[in-house]
């Protein structure tokens, strides 16, 4: 756990993984969910909101409040304290609403 | 459809959804059980199959107890479907649901909702910063992940799991900064005596009394009977400063823990237009319920705290009556009621001690109260002076209720905000009307929809 983090982790030993964070990489602990893992790194916010771009973080953990809300491998508005953490997700915080994909860009799969 | 439809679907896997599957299961029905969450157990059982042994000495009996309830669920042959986003269900009883980005529809003869109960919003000043989670929130990162708070941290409100909480981080070693009550400091003799049944309640009135103790034992600071609680900082929590006793306090923490209570999980009741009373005794909507579980939509029951707040022990006991009266057992059926009766005796009582004050559920101007739109409840309170009736036209006033959570975390209070200002019951104000999509879905999600049956059969 980051020293930063509102939290600590009371197992002896913390399996960790290694996702993308803004396009940096990110040691997290392993089997729990993305909202967890992000909480335990030390990051205190999560989202921008899409009203007045004020900061928030994960409220409830059980899929309720919205304000874990971030963009996993591409897919905007991804519930994190819902989705298991991954090796290797691509993960940013979800800043403002999402922005539709540009015509051109949408991919026929 | 209906010759390859499930005899009953269930959407939740906690106490009452494990339940009526095991009792559904025990009376040959094919059982189908979708549930958000990874492993089964609910909230109150969260990951109860996987807890070691340090993490069932923190978190106590009460959660362990959960442990083999799970194992005979895992063991029952209902199909279980963990991960799964419900999205949309249609009166036909059909359930609409995403897992790993796929869109599937099952097909029920029966369907039942324990989606369970979620907190009671707890609307002040500084509520939105980062730092600032649910008491609920801090008890799912323990039971689900082993955390707890790194450094100072405030408890504020009042019920039984801002209690159970603070006894839980005791037990792990953590410092909890103060305990801030909001409860008035009734009398609890006098609550007792003029509560009908509260007689029979008084098991749960120990173990409450139990955890007061521990607390004390353990010199935590208690604040009781505050009020005006708000949360300080810029862009994240650093204290929190309130009135008690006639003094003003501040406690520095960058995390604070909040809970008044919980309240049924409605979002899909809703949903189906299914109808609701506003229940003065627990401060929330309840779907409307037959004696055993029926809702005012044929062949659709709610179970457990979404139904009305009872407990997991009431959620058990709902689970099973409803399986039993979708099977045709009367004898069983009877039983079970009769069991329902005793374990609902000690509510009334635990409703009395733990109601949240008026000033927490119905805030100042200043407070936001809808985070997604961000709107405020003096904002609201204008709305009502031009004329806003209910929560559906604060949508059309300001966007309220319009954001990602759809109404879940402001809904409450937007009823209780506009019945206070127009001096109506909040019965005549309403709730928001939610419609699917329930969980966000994207159109090409959407397009390849189809039904799961084959991986039924």
């Amino acid at each position: 756990m980051s020293a930063d983090s509102l939290f600590r982790s009371l197992a002896a030993a913390q399996q960790n993984v290694s996702i993308e964070f803004e396009g940096q990489p990110l040691s997290v602990p392993d089997k729990v969910s993305l909202a967890a893992a992000l909480l335990a790194s030390g990051l205190r916010h999560t989202r921008e909101s899409a009203i007045s771009g004020r900061p928030a973080a994960p409220y409830c953990m059980m899929g309720v409040c919205f304000e874990c809300l971030v963009q996993v491998d591409g897919q905007a508005n991804v519930q994190s304290c819902l989705v298991p953490v991954r090796a290797g997700m691509r993960v940013r915080r979800q800043c403002g609403a999402a922005a539709l994909v540009p015509v051109g860009e949408v991919s026929d799969e | 459809m209906s010759d390859v439809a499930i005899d009953l679907i269930i959407i939740g896997a906690g106490p009452a959804g494990m339940s009526a599957a095991l009792e559904a299961r025990a009376h040959g029905l094919s059982v189908a059980v979708l549930d958000e969450q990874a492993s089964p157990g609910g909230q109150i059982y969260r990951q109860v199959l996987q807890a070691d042994a340090r993490s069932r000495a923190v978190l106590g009996a009460d959660y362990s107890a959960g442990a083999k309830l799970a194992a005979d669920f895992s063991q029952c042959g209902a199909r279980y479907l963990p991960n799964a986003a419900i999205w949309q269900v249609t009166p036909q009883r059909e359930v609409h649901y995403l897992v790993e980005g796929r869109a599937r529809i099952l097909q029920g003869r029966h369907l039942l909702i324990a989606t369970g109960a979620f907190e009671r919003p707890m609307p002040m000043p500084g509520w939105a910063l980062p730092g600032v989670m649910t008491a609920g929130a801090g008890q799912i990162l323990l039971k689900s992940a082993a955390m707890v708070p790194a450094g100072p941290v405030v408890l504020a409100g009042c019920g039984p799991l801002l209690y159970l909480l603070a006894v839980q981080y005791l037990r792990a070693g953590v410092a909890v900064e103060a305990l801030v009550d909001t409860s008035q400091g009734r009398d609890l003799l006098k609550a007792w005596r003029t509560i009908p049944g509260a007689m029979r309640g008084w098991r749960d009135l120990l173990k409450g009394a139990g955890l007061l103790v521990e607390l004390k034992r353990a010199g935590i600071r208690h604040f009781r009977g505050a009020g005006n609680l708000r949360i300080e900082g810029n862009d994240r929590a650093n204290a929190l400063s309130f009135v008690s006793g006639g003094q003003h306090h501040r406690v520095s923490a960058e995390l604070i823990l909040l809970h008044q209570g919980v309240v049924p999980h409605t979002q899909i009741s809703r949903s189906l237009r299914l109808e609701h009373d506003w229940s003065e005794s627990q401060l929330c909507w309840v779907p409307r319920r037959n004696g055993v579980g029926e809702t005012s939509a044929a062949g659709i029951y709610i179970a457990g705290d979404g139904g009305a707040i009872g407990g997991a022990q009431v959620a058990q006991l709902e689970g099973r009556l409803v399986a039993a009266t979708i099977a045709g057992q009367r004898n069983r059926t009877r039983l079970i009621q009769k069991a329902l009766g005793r374990a609902r005796a000690a509510r009334p009582l635990i409703d009395a001690l733990y109601r949240p004050p008026a000033q927490s559920c119905v805030p100042a101007d200043d407070v936001m109260v809808c985070r997604c739109e961000e709107v405020s409840a003096g904002d609201i309170r204008r709305y009502v002076d031009l004329g806003c009736l209910g929560p559906n036209q604060t949508k059309a006033f300001g966007r309220c209720g319009m954001g990602p959570c759809q109404g879940r975390q402001c809904g409450l209070s937007v009823t209780q905000i506009i019945a206070a200002h127009r001096h109506v019951p909040p019965a005549e104000v309403g709730y928001y009307r939610i419609r699917p999509p329930l969980k966000p879905i994207t159109l090409a999600q959407l397009a390849g929809e189809s039904h799961s049956l084959e991986e039924l059969s």
